[in-house]
């Protein structure tokens, strides 16, 4: 039985995704599970695996093309079966490929509107547009698979060639220098202005910025900071450190995540979910743990955070920050975080504010663990203290509750024991 | 300049022309004593005489052969058919004989003939209110002119009166008390001249008739909400003038095609085509084309309204091309 392959939906905002490259070649047998393709969403780039085993039959998008989530991609069949013409497999929909997002990951809320411009070229890389902006793309020497069509049905259309060209266009000369004034004193020649560019924005950057001004925009955000005492957490980590050896190495990010997951198993709320109809609330704690990559920033999910040893969220969370910033993200690396951590301790910061990672319902903002002068016993001592903020979506939590969570968070990381032994 | 009605229009013109020669002259059905069953012609029996402003009987097919044959004699007739409907009796004499005299008779014989039909509708059913244009226009032989406004009426009457070639000259009903300004005296509005009767930049409407008058009203609309229609008025249906259409389409790179007609195989139909077969990398979306609903046009003056369309839909059409 052949088995068509679609675009597979990678995160619950995703809506369209480009073939980057096909990691198998049509005649080549594969096996399920076996990566077939690489595929770029909106947030990542992913390999992504064959759903069944076969001989890859056909392919029906070429490399570089973006299509609509659950567009067909592939064919997958038998060796000796014969398939219809690609043509005809649009028609055809089988199993569906998506990964099975883990129990208690956040139901997929109603899935975001496509962008306007989403480029949705049919299967077989034939772009639909106009004549007239075929014509321009022509002259302009574009390709037109690289336009954005925001024409009926995504076709391309003038104006979306002039948007294009308008991105594209580099900033304008400077004027040429003034000619040589006969004038025996001449004015100071001005220092002419650089005109500003446009900068063509990144499939992550646009996701981020649609995604953060949705949060921004409908979860009432309200923030609480705490101080936390960290002589005791910077003194465990050098003994657990020194103790692994060659076996790994905690970072403190490594025991907030673990001591944020603890604290969260007492505080539903604020592992919850606003939507329409009501609260989800999500039982398994998986954290997400933000990174920062060059064109912007991604979140990795630890899952079950509150359970796992220290040694072995650090070793998980090295791992998914690696695969991040080398673009080989699985989707369960960034798909069903419940509460989110932001670190930004190494840049020497003391503390900052974060906006809410939707659909969750808070997001735990760090800063650098510092010497400062403190108060001990009457006492004027250097301790080491690291501030924490929590953003919080008003509509699931309020502050109060908010406080008592840090406390809870804070007893953990001043006793770091704890997060050894619970 | 005078401001006068588009029945006052024809009816000046056709005096004008039968004072200027005294080759023209008017036959039809209640054309003469009764002043015209739309009273264009009232008036002119006084002035010009029963010789002149002929009363014939109820006979389509008549009035047309015999205008015919005095065209043939060397006189300039200007047959009233009483509405367009009946001219359906009278085919044979405008396909067969009218259209091809010229042409069979290697151009020994010109039929300077002109018949004048009322077309329109306003409550007279399905068999009283029909929109034939285009079985004109498909004629080779036949000129067919439309005018939407005083002007138009005036000046194309006259040329058609010039004219060496058998003329459908159609008048909509609705259009009769179209008010505009119009010259006194003498002066000639070309056959086959397309005109465009509003500027803009946005989409290009091309239309005709009284959808020519409906979409003048949609642009002003239209206006108020920023969007900037350029139309277009062919005039003439034969021969057709697109040069101002394509000139149009490439500034504005999409198009409309507004009718009264059911949109297959229609005026509208043609208009489309050529747009895509002359200024195919010109356009930015699909050629549109809005016209009446594909039903013979109800009794029911509700159901009516609903056939027909009206500023409203040229508005809402624009904005559906200009997605």
């Amino acid at each position: 039985m052949a088995t068509t392959v679609t675009m597979p939906k990678m995160g619950f905002d995703m809506v369209e995704g480009k073939l980057l490259r096909w990691l198998k070649k049509v005649g080549e047998p594969v096996k399920a599970g076996e990566p077939l393709a690489e595929i770029e969403t909106e947030k990542v780039n992913i390999e992504f695996e064959a759903p069944a085993s076969g001989v890859l039959k056909a392919v029906l998008i070429e490399e570089g093309t973006t299509v609509p989530v659950g567009t067909p991609i592939a064919i997958i069949a038998a060796p000796d079966e014969p398939v219809e013409a690609p043509a005809a497999a649009p028609a055809v929909r089988e199993g569906p490929p998506l990964p099975t997002p883990a129990p208690g990951a956040p139901p997929p809320p109603a899935p975001a509107p496509a962008p306007v411009g989403a480029p949705t070229p049919p299967p077989g890389g034939r772009v639909k547009a106009s004549p007239l902006a075929r014509r321009l793309a022509r002259e302009a020497g574009i390709d037109l698979r690289e336009i954005p069509g925001t024409g009926p049905g995504g076709r391309v259309v003038k104006r979306d060639v002039d948007r294009y060209l308008q991105a594209r266009a580099p900033a304008a000369a400077p004027p040429p220098p003034p000619a040589a004034a006969p004038i025996p004193t001449p004015a100071p020649a001005p220092v002419p202005t650089p005109a500003p560019t446009a900068v063509p924005v990144s499939p992550l950057r646009q996701a981020i910025a649609r995604r953060m001004t949705v949060s921004k925009q409908t979860a009432p955000h309200f923030y609480v900071t705490v101080e936390v005492d960290m002589d005791e957490a910077m003194a465990w980590r050098a003994r657990i450190n020194e103790a692994l050896g060659e076996r790994g190495k905690v970072t403190v990010n490594d025991m907030v995540v673990k001591a944020a997951a603890l604290a969260l198993r007492e505080f539903p709320a604020l592992r919850s979910s606003y939507q329409e109809g009501g609260i989800v609330r999500h039982e398994a704690i998986h954290i997400g743990i933000a990174v920062a990559l060059e064109e912007g920033l991604i979140t990795v999910v630890l899952r079950d955070a509150d359970r796992k040893p220290l040694a072995q969220i650090a070793r998980e969370s090295k791992e998914l920050v690696e695969r991040a910033r080398s673009g080989k993200v699985r989707p369960e690396d960034i798909e069903g975080s419940v509460f989110t951590v932001s670190n930004l301790g190494m840049f020497d910061v003391e503390h900052f504010i974060a906006i809410i990672n939707p659909p969750e319902a808070a997001i735990m903002a760090v800063g650098s663990v510092r010497e400062v002068p403190v108060v001990k016993n009457g006492q004027l001592a250097i301790g080491q203290r690291m501030k924490v903020t929590v953003s919080a979506d008003h509509r699931v939590t309020d502050g109060a509750e908010v406080a008592r969570f840090l406390q809870a968070f804070r007893r953990y990381l001043e006793n770091p024991l704890l997060l050894l032994v619970e | 300049m005078p401001v006068m009605t588009i029945r006052e229009a024809i009816r000046q013109a056709l005096r004008e022309e039968m004072q200027r020669d005294r080759r023209v002259f008017i036959m039809g059905e209640d054309v003469g004593a009764y002043g015209g069953t739309y009273a264009v012609t009232r008036g002119l029996y006084e002035e010009f005489g029963e010789e002149r402003v002929r009363d014939t009987p109820i006979a389509e097919s008549a009035i047309v052969g015999v205008a015919l044959g005095a065209a043939l004699g060397g006189l300039r007739p200007v047959a009233e058919i009483m509405t367009i409907n009946f001219i359906l009796l009278a085919l044979d004499q405008i396909v067969n004989h009218a259209a091809k005299m010229s042409y069979m008779f290697g151009g020994q014989f010109k039929v300077p003939l002109v018949i004048r039909v009322p077309a329109g509708w306003g409550q007279l059913a399905a068999t009283h209110s029909q929109t034939f244009e285009v079985y004109f226009a498909y004629v080779p032989g036949l000129k067919v002119v439309y005018p939407g406004t005083p002007y138009d009426a005036k000046g194309m009457l006259k040329a058609a009166l010039r004219d060496e070639d058998p003329v459908i000259y159609i008048e909509h009903t609705a259009l009769y008390p179209v008010r505009g300004e119009v010259p006194d005296g003498d002066y000639v509005v070309p056959i086959g001249k397309s005109e465009i009767k509003r500027v803009g930049r946005d989409c290009t409407i091309v239309t005709y008739g009284r959808m020519l008058q409906a979409s003048l009203q949609a642009a002003e609309q239209l206006a108020r909400e920023g969007i900037e229609v350029e139309v277009v008025d062919l005039r003439t249906l034969r021969p057709l003038d697109m040069e101002p259409v394509y000139e149009s389409v490439a500034k504005t790179h999409r198009a409309l095609v507004v009718t009264e007609e059911w949109r297959s195989f229609g005026v509208g139909a043609e208009v489309a085509a050529r747009i895509q077969e002359h200024a195919f990398d010109e356009l930015d979306a699909p050629v549109m084309r809005l016209g009446s609903r594909e039903v013979p046009l109800p009794y029911n003056k509700h159901h009516e309204r609903a056939v027909l369309p009206w500023p409203e839909d040229v508005v809402k059409a624009v904005k559906l091309l200009l997605r």
